[in-house]
């Protein structure tokens, strides 16, 4: 590809991370209906447009060219917009629920988009993470950046609960499995009394090296902070662990042995590739990263109850994951912005959420079942223009 | 525990069995025609048991008060109009998924079934509140000791063993239900023979679905109340039950209804907190699932490369 139409691509991408960041922080500040409506109308349209003209396809080549450079050049545009809604306590706590979600979905993403294992119990291994979190952080003085970790790997080790089901059974036996989870995890905390009942728990807010995240910043006399920011840098942080994790996991031969896994299982161990442990790897750090981000989540709101965690929510997760692109994790981003903020915002649909979100799905797997994002099929020498 | 209590608890777990094999049946038979599973089945149920509810109120309004005529019409009015439901949504939504990947129609039909879900909850007045519903049938009562006959759960068992037979043997005896095995056995091959594919298709669909009503109507008069929920848990318990007795098989399907039913019983008397009973049911099926990956009744079957 000649010079001058590469760096036309990244000016082009500069230019659209640069819209996208604009989109996200008016969509998070604005308040009246008709303007998030229609925002989030032209939303995807662009999205539709990039889609049609090619353009999402030169700004995809031009990330995967800078593997490194990118995902920090999204970061610091997350920080700025973040900075920029530094007063308002609500946009900053969407901001990191989007983030959360992310981390949950790209767990996602490697469970479903490259091994191929469905998880429709998303949430409930989200809500692991959370109430390990909760019940360490109240009861023990453990440092919380270890409890965070600890609630991943907690999840993890819940999750592998259902590995030896999940190994020996296939496709819809397989999603019999992780479904009666979901419903057994969410009556299971109901009636269990030690972890709250359908009251649910208090989760104490996060505190690292001393530096409690609850207390207020004060700029000056009638300026303030909001401490939701320091949980959107926490978020961002994770995020951009996850994303630098999972895609590095695309790149390399672990991917792509993931990818044999799901694509055909019979030839995969013929070729001499243990499906089992590909299987368990991909469903144990998939677990890990939602409980991570469960976690954090419990923290940030301060109060986890089982209806967070319903078979619903795992739905949610499940329709990201499937809205962005499975096995995308570009996608992601945007279908969590999506569909976590729009029905937040949109109060006129808050109520409609789940009914619009089934339809919407349905419409996607009846008439673009790739996604907004396709992921595209793999390139073994990223840089050289495709 | 004296032998009064016991067999209260065995006729109860009857009743639920009945209910959790008609809802597997439904789940047996579109796996078997078109190795689909229609995940909305539970919630097709929940409608079913609302249409009933809908049509009870429009009979009262009418001015209809004998309860058999009542029962019959409410009853037909159910199973119609899941017939043509799930017809229609094998149409729409399963026919032209035929060809994605399978997880694909599981999670359209999933989101079909929370789309209802939610759309009852919406639009159906107060839809959101759980709803009583009629005490139908007779509900004369024999005692003997601590254990209690009442006669309206007898007629629900018998209601449902007998359409379970009945369909039972349209498969086995009649040239539809012949159809219905060849598409399952080999769709090209019966397509080649002059069936007409898209019709077995349909009439399955409107069958099984039919019978996800009768057993919403069923669960209804057992419990005299319903709710816009009731689909999730029905639903997913009737595709444990089907998969644990073996996807395809009919018979596999009421063993499977009947285990989940003996199962919750059990959970139900073992815990001193009668909600761990799903708990406990649920993770029996997850060892079963590890245990016997392809059901008890496993269906034989090699896979080709």
């Amino acid at each position: 590809m000649p010079a001058r139409s590469a760096t036309l691509d990244r000016l082009i991408a500069l230019g659209a991370l640069i819209a996208f960041a604009v989109f996200a922080g008016l969509f998070l500040e604005l308040e009246e209906q008709w303007e998030i409506a229609s925002l989030a109308v032209i939303g995807v349209a662009a999205f539709y447009v990039a889609g049609r003209s090619g353009l999402a396809a030169r700004i995809e080549s031009v990330t995967a060219a800078h593997p490194r450079l990118s995902p920090l050049a999204v970061m610091v545009a997350v920080l700025l917009v973040a900075l920029a809604l530094y007063e308002s306590h609500f946009a900053l706590l969407m901001l990191a629920t989007v983030m959360l979600y992310v981390v949950a979905c790209l767990g996602l993403t490697v469970q479903f988009g490259y091994a191929g294992i469905v998880n429709f119990a998303g949430a409930a291994v989200f809500g692991v993470g959370g109430y390990t979190t909760a019940v360490l952080a109240a009861h023990t003085g453990t440092p919380h950046l270890l409890i965070l970790l600890f609630g991943g790997v907690m999840a993890a080790v819940i999750g592998s609960i259902l590995i030896l089901p999940i190994l020996r059974t296939r496709g819809h036996y397989a999603a019999l499995v992780t479904i009666a989870f979901a419903l057994l995890f969410r009556t299971f905390l109901e009636v269990n009394d030690t972890l709250g009942g359908p009251q649910g728990l208090k989760v104490p807010g996060l505190e690292i090296l001393g530096w409690s995240f609850n207390e207020r910043i004060e700029l000056d006399e009638d300026r303030e902070i909001s401490f939701f920011l320091s949980y959107v840098v926490v978020a961002l942080l994770l995020a951009g662990f996850a994303w630098l994790l999972v895609k590095r996991l695309e790149r390399s031969w672990l991917g792509l042995s993931l990818d044999a896994v799901r694509l055909d299982e019979t030839a995969a161990s013929v070729f001499g590739i243990d499906v089992a442990r590909w299987k368990i790897f991909a469903f144990t750090l998939g677990n890990f990263l939602a409980g991570l981000a469960g976690g954090v989540y419990a923290m940030m709101i301060g109060y986890i109850a089982p209806t967070s965690f319903t078979f619903a929510d795992s739905l949610i997760l499940v329709s990201i994951v499937l809205l962005g692109g499975s096995g995308n994790p570009l996608g992601v981003i945007p279908a969590a912005l999506l569909v976590v903020v729009l029905p937040e915002k949109l109060q006129v649909i808050q109520e409609y959420r789940f009914l619009l979100f089934a339809v919407l799905v349905i419409l996607i797997l009846r008439y673009r079942p790739d996604g907004l994002l396709p992921r595209r099929p793999r390139r073994y020498f990223p840089g050289d223009g495709g | 525990m004296d032998i009064g209590i016991l067999s209260q608890f065995v006729l109860n777990g009857l009743v639920l069995g009945v209910v959790y094999a008609m809802v597997a049946v439904g789940f047996t038979l579109f796996f078997g025609v078109l190795d689909v599973i229609k995940f909305s089945h539970g919630d097709v149920l929940m409608a079913g048991a609302f249409v009933a509810l809908a049509t009870f109120a429009g009979l009262q309004l009418a001015g209809i008060e004998s309860p058999l005529l009542t029962m019959l019409l409410i009853t037909l009015a159910a199973v119609a109009s899941m017939g043509l439901l799930g017809a229609l949504l094998a149409r729409f939504l399963i026919l032209p998924l035929k060809s994605a990947p399978p997880l694909n129609t599981l999670l359209a039909t999933l989101m079909f079934g929370l789309a209802l879900r939610e759309a009852v909850r919406l639009f159906y007045p107060a839809g959101s509140n759980p709803k009583p519903f009629p005490r139908l049938l007779p509900t004369d009562a024999y005692s003997i000791g601590n254990f209690t006959l009442r006669l309206d759960s007898v007629i629900i068992v018998i209601t449902g063993l007998a359409a379970i037979v009945a369909l039972h043997l349209v498969i086995s005896r009649t040239r539809l239900g012949l159809a219905i095995r060849a598409v399952a056995q080999d769709a090209e091959t019966a397509r080649v023979m002059g069936i007409d594919f898209r019709w077995v298709v349909l009439l399955t669909f409107a069958i099984g679905s039919a019978l996800a009503a009768l057993a919403g109507v069923a669960n209804g008069l057992y419990y005299n109340e319903i709710n816009f929920s009731m689909g999730l848990l029905l639903g997913v318990i009737g595709f444990s039950a089907a998969v644990v007795g073996g996807l395809g098989s009919i018979l596999g399907a009421i063993i499977g209804g009947f285990l989940f039913a003996a199962l919750q019983t059990i959970g139900a008397v073992w815990f001193a907190v009668p909600a761990y009973k799903d708990v406990f049911a649920f993770a029996v099926v997850i060892m079963v699932m590890a245990w016997k990956p392809t059901g008890l009744l496993a269906e034989r079957s090699a896979e080709r490369v």
